[in-house]
């Protein structure tokens, strides 16, 4: 017998470079909108598109956001920055140049923290690094006419709406290790641009773009592996995907001894694969020199304070503190924080008295499955935190059953109040209306009882039965069933 | 401040070559003749030379610097001006397509 051949271990090295368009009325150099979807070339100006004359002027929004956003990542902030300029043909580039920032970004030197685990495993944490985090204007968009393919055009169309409309770019360390990490720090990243207001962070119309850096090596060597770029994922699914595919792929070339070339590789959703793309010549020399139109940034200690005061609770903390103080699942935290808007009517409903998980329970139940189904949000109904606090309190005090509750949801979502609800629905555990109600079933089903008084003791459901339908459901089952008890062995 | 002054790198060399003056030409994508390579590398090297001058200066205990005025945090308001003749800027254009620019094609074919 000869033994199988040890097989090498590989591991992917991981890093991502996020673009997150920042929610601004204005672009970041000049004072037009930033409306998605508007006409082709409505929203531009002679600035974003760098005729002679122009100079621009940075929006003091775009700052105080990529600050915030790097406060939120627990980087340090450059007490003096400055934008330069990176230069590349291309035609979404109305300028021949790109405004960005090189050496000196706003922020550097941060991390977040990333939470992967299922329903029922442990919850496991991990600290991705933040490299840096600067500010840059974004290009137009390219209409290539009379073919979808590039290289099949004629010409090409061009949209500079997009010109202009300001960016963080956010690059992560290489610490990560699949293609689950990656799309949970992206994830996260969304999240805490959300929390934070400076991005709606919906990837179908670009405001969150991952370009993914990878490459395997074999477990237990330090060398990196030879780097590929992969580009073109729009959903956190296709980010896992595309790396998963990746690392197959890189891990199959090493062990077949092809080469892995260094290239930008684009995921092609149709065919659940990376393409190679074609390499744009010359294109890593930039030749970036500091923008002579722009002053620097120099961040005082007094404004950092203000805007590090205005930032709200994060995700990652507020997870910590349900699991912590209001002692809920890592599941449920994760849950209920996933979305501000969310965390924040829990938290409203809590803050009334009502007991955190009965609330948790509603709030991802429910109440968030009708609001995915109807494709709301927890703002568009009448259900209000308070209407959800009482509704919990009633069926915890046991005046209500959680049935009786559910049976009334859709008067609740319209915002009918619990009180006007449940008046008079609240459960009969008065003893005086009870037991004559009792008596009166037992007295009536004389042969039951007799067979129940002979050792049918599950006829106890019988009696239980009948004493709901004679009070159309509303009898405290708990009372009844000892008042039962106690009267059928009397 | 640790900014470098781009300009000061070339300065100190001493010498551009031919080799050089084609990879700039390509990165700016200008077609340059022999003759022409040969005629700025010259030129090139003169203004170099003059700017070299720079380098007689004692400037160790001045700080580097990309600019000559000193102000920083120039801002504006997060507030819509929009520009209202577009039909200037597409007009402006070399080539333009109803509401589109036009530009040549980008890469060609297979």
């Amino acid at each position: 017998m000869t033994s199988a051949p040890v097989k090498t271990q590989y591991e992917a090295v991981i890093g991502l470079e996020t673009h997150c368009q920042l929610s601004t009325e204005t672009k970041i150099f000049s004072s037009s909108s930033t409306t998605f979807g508007a006409e082709p070339n409505t929203n531009i100006d002679p600035v974003c598109m760098g005729l002679p004359g122009t100079l621009p002027v940075l929006n003091q929004k775009v700052l105080e956001y990529a600050v915030k956003a790097g406060l939120a990542l627990h980087c340090q902030i450059a007490p003096y920055s400055k934008f330069d300029r990176k230069q590349y043909f291309y035609p979404d580039l109305p300028k021949n140049y790109q405004i960005s920032q090189y050496d000196l970004p706003i922020a550097e030197h941060g991390w977040l923290e990333i939470e992967l685990g299922g329903e029922d495993g442990a919850a496991v944490k991990k600290r991705i690094g933040i490299t840096r985090l600067h500010m840059e204007e974004d290009a137009g968009k390219l209409v290539h006419a009379g073919s979808d393919r590039l290289s099949g055009s004629a010409y090409s169309l061009v949209d500079y709406n997009r010109a202009g409309i300001p960016l963080i770019e956010i690059v992560s360390e290489p610490d990560l290790r699949s293609g689950v990490e990656a799309a949970e720090y992206a994830r996260e990243l969304r999240r805490i641009v959300r929390y934070l207001g400076v991005s709606d962070g919906n990837m179908q119309e670009g405001s969150l773009r991952c370009d993914v850096n990878i490459s395997v090596r074999p477990v237990g060597t330090e060398k990196f592996g030879t780097k590929v770029e992969i580009k073109n994922m729009n959903s956190f699914n296709a980010i896992e995907r595309a790396i998963n595919h990746e690392i197959e792929r890189q891990i199959h070339a090493l062990e077949t001894g092809e080469r892995i070339v260094q290239e930008t590789r684009l995921w092609e959703e149709g065919s659940q694969r990376t393409i190679s793309m074609r390499v744009k010549e010359g294109s890593s020399d930039y030749r970036y020199f500091p923008e002579p139109d722009l002053g620097p940034i120099e961040v005082s200690p007094e404004q950092l304070h203000a805007w590090h005061a205005e930032l709200p609770e994060l995700p990652a903390q507020k997870r910590r503190r349900y699991e912590q103080e209001l002692g809920l699942s890592a599941y449920d935290a994760r849950v209920l924080t996933d979305d501000r808007a969310i965390s924040e009517y829990f938290e409203t409903a809590i803050a009334t008295g009502a007991p955190a998980k009965p609330v948790a329970n509603w709030v991802m139940g429910d109440i968030s499955g009708y609001l995915n189904k109807q494709k709301l949000g927890i703002t568009d109904i009448g259900f209000s935190a308070a209407n959800l606090a009482k509704v919990v309190l009633l069926i915890e005090e046991g005046k209500i059953s959680g049935k009786q509750a559910k049976d009334k949801f859709a008067e609740l979502l319209e915002g009918k109040s619990p009180d006007d609800l449940f008046k008079g629905e609240e459960k009969l555990s008065d003893l005086a209306v009870l037991e004559p109600i009792i008596d009166q079933v037992i007295a009536d089903n004389p042969k039951e009882l007799e067979k129940y008084r002979a050792g049918r003791n599950n006829l106890l459901g019988f009696f239980v039965g009948q004493v709901m339908k004679q009070t159309g459901g509303r009898a405290d089952p708990k009372l009844t069933n000892q008042l039962l008890t106690k009267k059928l062995n009397a | 401040m640790p900014v470098k002054l781009y300009l000061s790198t070339y300065a100190y060399q001493t010498m551009i070559d031919q080799e050089q003056v084609r990879k700039v030409a390509h990165l700016a994508r200008l077609e340059l003749t022999p003759a022409e390579e040969v005629q700025f590398t010259t030129q090139l090297n003169d203004i170099l030379d003059y700017f070299q001058q720079l380098s007689e200066l004692e400037t160790d205990t001045v700080e580097p610097t990309t600019r000559a005025i000193d102000v920083s945090n120039v801002t504006r308001r997060d507030q819509r001006e929009p520009f209202d003749d577009r039909e200037e800027l597409l007009e402006a254009a070399p080539d333009r397509e109803g509401e589109f620019f036009k530009v040549p094609q980008i890469m060609g074919g297979e």
